[in-house]
């Protein structure tokens, strides 16, 4: 599956490993739902980190869309709550 | 996956068609730009022609002047031959004019021509550039198509997938709802048997009756076989007679049993 981390690039993660990132998004939703901001910074460092290790990185020309995206290491909970929302990302 | 990498990745892909959708199509400006560029270098080519036609008409100018120059040097021989030294020496100073003018036209020319010379050049570059851009141009819009091609799949294969598992989502549940069905009746049935819950419907009742008609026909049975057994036994000897008896008895007490458990 192809993943783009936001601010970075994509990459093409195995199916194999997902079992393995969803329980780290999982516990990320629950956080981002809770209000977390600490677990939330935690776990999303080591979602991408996960991703960076076992995905391979796309050449900046392919043309592939995204199944799966991240936030950036730098988003905020706020931030990526507000891309969440039903009219975050491209207004309107 | 219910996660945040599954959501913001629904999330974008709508935004992204919706704003595929609306955005003026890139295909389109590229073409108009593409037809600007060829504006721009019919306007260059046009500017080369008109340079040309105006050195073409300095060269027919100057012919004139160096005809015109060439006769007046003819008539100044002619008057000088004539002895009107007079008549030569005006002829002559006309022409020194004229020669003048001759080679102010020349440096004109001259440098109508340089000028001609490097607007062909621009032209020619204009044209190998527009040809690029019309290369690349297509590349863009090709590339473009495939982008979009690309994203509508995405779009349709996501939609799929999830009627599909929305119609795998409703099966299970009729499953579930049989399964439930199924072992609620059995358990229903199981109770009834049992006799723990009274059937309200006309079957139990009528069976009831059946009980009632069976124990009475059964009862019948029973007055027959002593009957038929009496009538044997007048004609038999008594030893007969006790064994026999103890058999009737036997067989009278099988239908009854019988009938119980088909009623079950």
């Amino acid at each position: 599956m192809i993943v783009r981390i936001m601010g970075e690039g994509q990459l093409d993660v195995a199916d194999s490993h997902f079992a393995q990132l969803n329980k780290l998004d999982d516990e990320l939703l629950a956080e981002m739902e809770g209000g977390d901001e600490e677990g939330f910074r935690r776990t999303l460092g080591a979602l991408l980190e996960a991703v960076r290790r076992l995905g391979a990185p796309l050449p900046d020309d392919a043309l592939e869309p995204s199944e799966l995206i991240l936030p950036g290491p730098d988003a905020s909970l706020d931030e990526v709550r507000q891309m969440l929302r039903d009219d975050g990302l491209i207004p309107g | 996956m219910s996660g945040v990498m599954k959501r913001m990745g629904m999330i974008f892909r709508a935004k992204a068609n919706k704003a595929l959708d609306r955005a003026e199509d890139p295909r389109e400006t590229l073409d108009y730009s593409y037809q600007k560029q060829l504006e721009l270098l019919q306007k260059v080519r046009r500017g080369v022609a008109d340079v040309a036609t105006s050195r073409k008409r300095l060269e027919l100018q100057l012919n004139q002047l160096q005809g015109q120059s060439a006769k007046l040097e003819d008539q100044g021989r002619k008057a000088l031959a004539l002895g009107r030294e007079d008549l030569a020496r005006e002829a002559l100073s006309r022409r020194a004019s004229l020669q003048q003018q001759v080679s102010d036209l020349e440096v004109q020319h001259q440098t109508l021509q340089g000028e001609e010379e490097k607007l062909t050049l621009a032209a020619q570059r204009l044209q190998a550039k527009v040809d690029a851009f019309r290369t690349k141009k297509e590349t863009i819009k090709a590339t473009y198509t495939a982008a979009q091609a690309q994203t509508r799949i995405a779009e349709s294969f996501s939609g799929i997938s999830e009627e599909m598992s929305d119609v795998g989502l409703a099966i299970q549940r009729a499953e579930d709802k049989t399964a439930q069905l199924q072992a609620r009746a059995g358990a229903i049935d199981e109770l009834l048997a049992s006799g723990a819950l009274d059937d309200q419907s006309g079957l139990g009742s009528k069976d009831d009756i059946q009980a009632e008609l069976d124990r009475l026909s059964g009862g019948t049975d029973v007055e027959l076989e002593l009957q038929r057994m009496k009538a044997e036994l007048a004609g038999g000897p008594s030893a007969q007679q006790q064994a026999i008896e103890g058999g009737a008895q036997g067989n009278a007490q099988q239908p009854q049993t019988q009938h119980r458990f088909d009623k079950q």
